[in-house]
C-alpha cells in the first residue's frame, strides 16, 4: 500500500513541484534517476528537502536505464526524471526499450511554460506527441489540480495488467504553480480483466492430458509464475523452453528445461520444437527472434496461449484455445486437473535428440575465451548475483551458457535490443539490490554506448563489475556481414585502439586486465570479490560466431554453424 | 453483402492528445483508416470517434489495439447505413471556400 513520508498538515498550500515529490513518496519511492535542467528546476528544489534519494546520471538515456535496471529488479516501477527538449529526446531510447520489454516505469519531464508551449521556446520539443508511440500510456499536465490523479493513475497504469513505461510531461509553471491541497489518495478504478472461463480451463486441461508430444513456452510474462510453471513442467512431464525474457524462470540445470529456443537457441531445441504436437505459451509473444519464420513455427502442433495482454493472443499465430489472464493465476487452476502422464517416449525422443545435437561451448576450459570467461565468472559466485548485458555476441553467449536460476537474476534488453543497456542496468540493480553483486557482461561497441555511467558507478560506489569482451568489433554486425554479405565486413571494426582500462582507472574504477594476469582465474576471483566497481577487460576474437543461428526470415530448423 | 468499409465508434476521454494516441496507433501498426469523424459527447467529458475502416482479417486486432489505449473507453461496431461517410462531404460542400496559397492576410 502506498505510504505517506511526508506528513503534510490536513489542508495546506503547496507547489506543484512539491505535490509530486509528496505523491511519488506516497507511492512508496525512495530512489529516482536524473539529470536537472531548466525545466525541472522547481521539482528539483523540492526533491532536495524530501526523503528520496537523487541518483544523478551522466546522460538522460543513463538515467532511463537506471530506473530500468531498479524496476527489473523489483517488479516495481521506477522513476525517473529529465528536462524538456534534449533532456526529453534522450530518454527517448530507455523508455521504448521499457515498452518492448514490458517494465514499469514512471518518467517525469519538465516542459516549458503553458503560455510558450508551441511556441518553439527554448528546449521545447513535443514531448507529449514523442512518447506516445514508445509508452503504455503518457500526459502533459495542464492543471496543477490534476497532480494527484495523474501521478497515481500512472503507477496503477504502469504496474497492473501488462506493465510498461508511463510518460508525465510537466510545465515549469504547473510545477510552481500553488494550491490548497488535502492529502487524499485519488481512488484508481480500474477496469477488471475479464473473468477466466472455466471452459477454457478444462480444454486447455484436456488438450494438454491428451497429447504425446507437449512443449511448455514460457516468455518474460510468466516471470510472477515461477513456481506453477515448474510444477507445470514437473507433474505434466512437460519441456521447457524460454525466451530471452524467460530465462531463469526454469532453473538452467532443471531437467525439463530445455533453455532458450530461437535464432540462438538451443540446436536441439528447435529440432524438438519442430516435432512438437502441442505448444503451450505462456506469457510469450511469438516474437520474431524466438520463433523464425512463423508458419513454420511448430507446424505440427496446435496452440495454447496464455497472456495478461489479449491484443497478443492471435497477433502472430492464431491459437486453438486462447486464455486471456495472469499467467500464474490460469495454472493455479489449470494444475489441478493436469493428470500425471509419464510421457516416457517423448522425454526419451528429447533426451535423444539432446544427445545427437548437443551445445558447442568452444573454448570453455580458457578463462581467456569468450565462453571460457563466461563460465569463469559464474564459477567466482554464488547463483545470488544479478546479471545484466548489453546487446550483441557477448549477450547471446551468456544467455547460450550462465547458470541462470532464478527471474530477476537476467537483465537485458530483449525486444529493442538496446546497445548501452547493461552498465547503467546494473547501475540501477546495484542500487535497488546493495547486497547483491551486480555483473555486467558487455562488449566495446555497447558499452561505449553508455560508458559516462562509470562515473555513476564510481560516486555510488556500487558492487558492480563490468566484464568487458574486447574485439575491436560490433561483432553481431561483423558475423552477419560475414554470413550473409559476402564477408564484406565495413563499417564493423574500430580501427582506433581504445584503452578501456585507462578510461576505467580515470572514471575512477578499479581494473583488471586478464590478458595480463599471471592466473586469469585467481585475478577474476580477485575483482569480483572485492567490493566496488571495476572493469573487467579481455580481448576476444572478431571472427568468433554465435552458433547456431537462424537466418533473419528463415525457419528455426534452418539453422547455421556447428 | 459485408460491407468493404465497417464503422468503429469510439467513446474516448476528450483532450487534446487523444487523436493523435488514435491516429498514431493507426499508422504505426500499418491499419488504414479511410475517414474519421469526432464530436465533443455534450454534458460530459468524452467525445465519440467515428473511424471508416478497412474490413477484413486485421479488423479484430485493430479493436483490440484500440481496447488498449487508456483514453479509449469503448469501442463498438455500430450498424450504420454503409454511405454516412460518403454523405459528408456533400454536408460540408456550400462552405468551403479556398485560400490561395501564400496568400496573406493584414491585421
Amino acid at each position: 500500500m502506498a505510504t505517506s513520508a511526508t506528513v503534510l498538515p490536513q489542508t495546506r498550500r503547496i507547489s506543484g513541484a512539491q505535490l509530486i515529490v509528496h505523491l511519488l513518496e506516497r507511492q512508496g519511492i525512495t530512489m529516482i534517476s536524473g539529470i536537472p535542467g531548466g525545466t525541472v528546476l522547481p521539482l528539483y528544489d523540492a526533491l532536495s528537502e524530501s526523503s528520496i534519494r537523487h541518483v544523478l546520471a551522466r546522460h538522460e538515456q543513463g538515467a532511463g536505464f537506471i530506473a530500468q535496471g531498479m524496476a527489473r529488479t523489483s517488479g516495481k516501477a521506477a522513476v525517473c526524471v529529465a528536462c524538456s527538449g534534449p533532456g526529453a529526446t534522450n530518454l527517448v531510447t530507455a523508455i521504448a526499450d521499457a515498452r518492448m520489454d514490458s517494465v514499469p516505469l514512471v518518467c517525469i519531464t519538465g516542459q516549458v511554460p503553458r503560455a510558450m508551449i508551441g511556441t518553439d521556446a527554448f528546449q521545447e520539443v513535443d514531448t507529449y506527441g514523442l512518447s506516445i508511440p514508445v509508452t503504455k500510456h503518457n500526459y502533459l499536465v495542464r492543471e496543477i489540480a490534476d497532480l494527484p490523479r495523474v501521478i497515481d493513475e500512472a503507477f496503477s497504469i504502469a504496474e497492473l495488467g501488462r506493465p510498461g513505461p508511463v510518460w508525465i510531461d510537466v510545465p515549469k509553471d504547473v510545477q510552481s504553480a500553488e494550491l490548497d491541497y488535502d492529502d487524499v489518495a485519488y481512488l484508481i478504478e480500474r477496469p477488471a480483466l475479464p473473468e477466466i472461463s472455466s471452459q477454457s480451463i478444462l480444454d486447455a486441461a484436456a488438450m494438454i492430458n491428451a497429447a504425446e508430444r507437449p512443449i511448455l513456452y514460457v516468455g518474460g510474462g510468466a516471470t510472477n509464475a515461477v513456481e506453477q510453471v515448474r510444477e507445470l513442467a514437473e507433474h505434466g512431464h512437460l519441456p521447457a523452453t524460454m525466451t530471452l525474457n524467460g530465462l531463469g524462470i526454469l532453473p538452467a540445470d532443471h531437467p525439463r528445461s530445455l533453455g532458450m529456443l530461437g535464432m540462438h537457441g538451443a540446436r536441439s531445441t528447435n529440432l524438438i520444437m519442430n516435432e512438437a504436437d502441442l505448444l503451450v505459451v505462456l506469457g510469450a509473444r511469438f516474437d520474431d527472434r524466438a520463433i523464425g519464420l512463423a508458419e513454420k513455427f511448430c507446424p505440427n502442433a496446435s496452440i495454447i496461449h496464455v497472456d495478461i495482454d489479449r491484443a497478443e493472443i492471435g497477433k502472430i499465430r492464431q491459437p486453438h484455445i486462447a486464455i486471456q489472464g495472469d499467467v500464474g493465476e490460469v495454472l493455479t487452476r489449470l494444475l489441478p486437473r493436469i493428470t500425471s502422464d509419464g510421457r516416457e517416449e517423448w522425454l526419451a525422443a528429447v533426451s535423444d535428440m539432446q544427445t545427437q545435437f548437443p551445445d558447442h561451448r568452444p573454448g570453455i576450459e580458457d578463462p581467456l575465451t569468450h565462453f571460457g570467461v563466461i563460465r569463469a565468472v559464474a564459477k567466482c559466485v554464488d547463483g545470488s548475483e544479478i546479471i545484466t548485458t548489453d546487446v550483441g555476441q557477448h549477450q547471446m553467449w551468456v544467455a547460450q551458457s550462465y547458470p541462470f536460476n532464478r527471474p530477476g537474476q537476467w537483465l537485458t534488453s530483449g525486444g529493442l535490443g538496446t546497445m548501452g543497456f547493461g552498465l547503467p542496468a546494473a547501475v540501477g540493480a546495484a542500487l535497488a539490490e546493495p547486497s547483491r553483486k551486480v555483473l555486467c557482461f558487455s562488449g566495446d561497441g555497447s558499452l561505449m554506448m553508455n560508458i559516462q555511467e562509470m562515473a555513476t558507478a564510481a560516486e555510488n560506489d556500487l558492487d558492480v563489475k563490468i566484464i568487458l569482451m574486447n574485439n575491436r568489433a560490433l561483432g553481431l554486425v561483423h558475423q552477419q556481414q560475414s554470413m550473409f554479405y559476402r564477408e564484406n565486413v565495413y563499417g564493423a571494426t574500430y580501427l582506433q585502439k581504445t584503452d578501456f582500462l585507462a578510461i576505467a582507472a580515470g572514471f575512477g574504477l578499479d581494473t583488471c586486465d586478464l590478458n595480463a594476469a599471471e592466473d586469469p582465474e585467481t585475478a577474476l576471483k580477485a575483482a569480483i570479490d572485492k567490493p566496488g566497481p571495476c572493469l573487467i577487460h579481455i580481448f576476444t576474437n572478431p571472427e568468433e560466431k554465435v552458433y547456431p543461428m537462424v537466418p533473419a526470415g528463415a525457419a528455426n530448423t534452418h539453422m547455421l554453424g556447428e | 453483402m459485408q460491407n468493404q468499409f465497417p464503422v468503429l465508434e469510439l467513446i474516448v476521454r476528450n483532450h487534446p492528445g487523444v487523436m493523435s494516441h488514435v491516429c498514431g496507433l493507426f499508422a504505426r501498426r500499418a491499419f488504414n483508416v479511410e475517414g474519421i469523424v469526432c464530436l465533443p459527447i455534450s454534458g460530459s467529458e468524452q467525445s465519440r470517434i467515428w473511424l471508416q475502416v478497412q474490413a477484413g482479417d486485421q479488423l479484430e486486432q485493430m479493436i483490440r489495439q484500440l481496447e488498449k489505449l487508456e483514453d479509449v473507453i469503448s469501442v463498438l461496431k455500430p450498424d450504420l447505413d454503409s454511405d454516412t461517410f460518403d454523405r459528408l462531404p456533400a454536408m460540408f460542400k456550400h462552405q468551403t471556400r479556398t485560400v490561395a496559397p501564400g496568400s496573406t492576410s493584414v491585421v
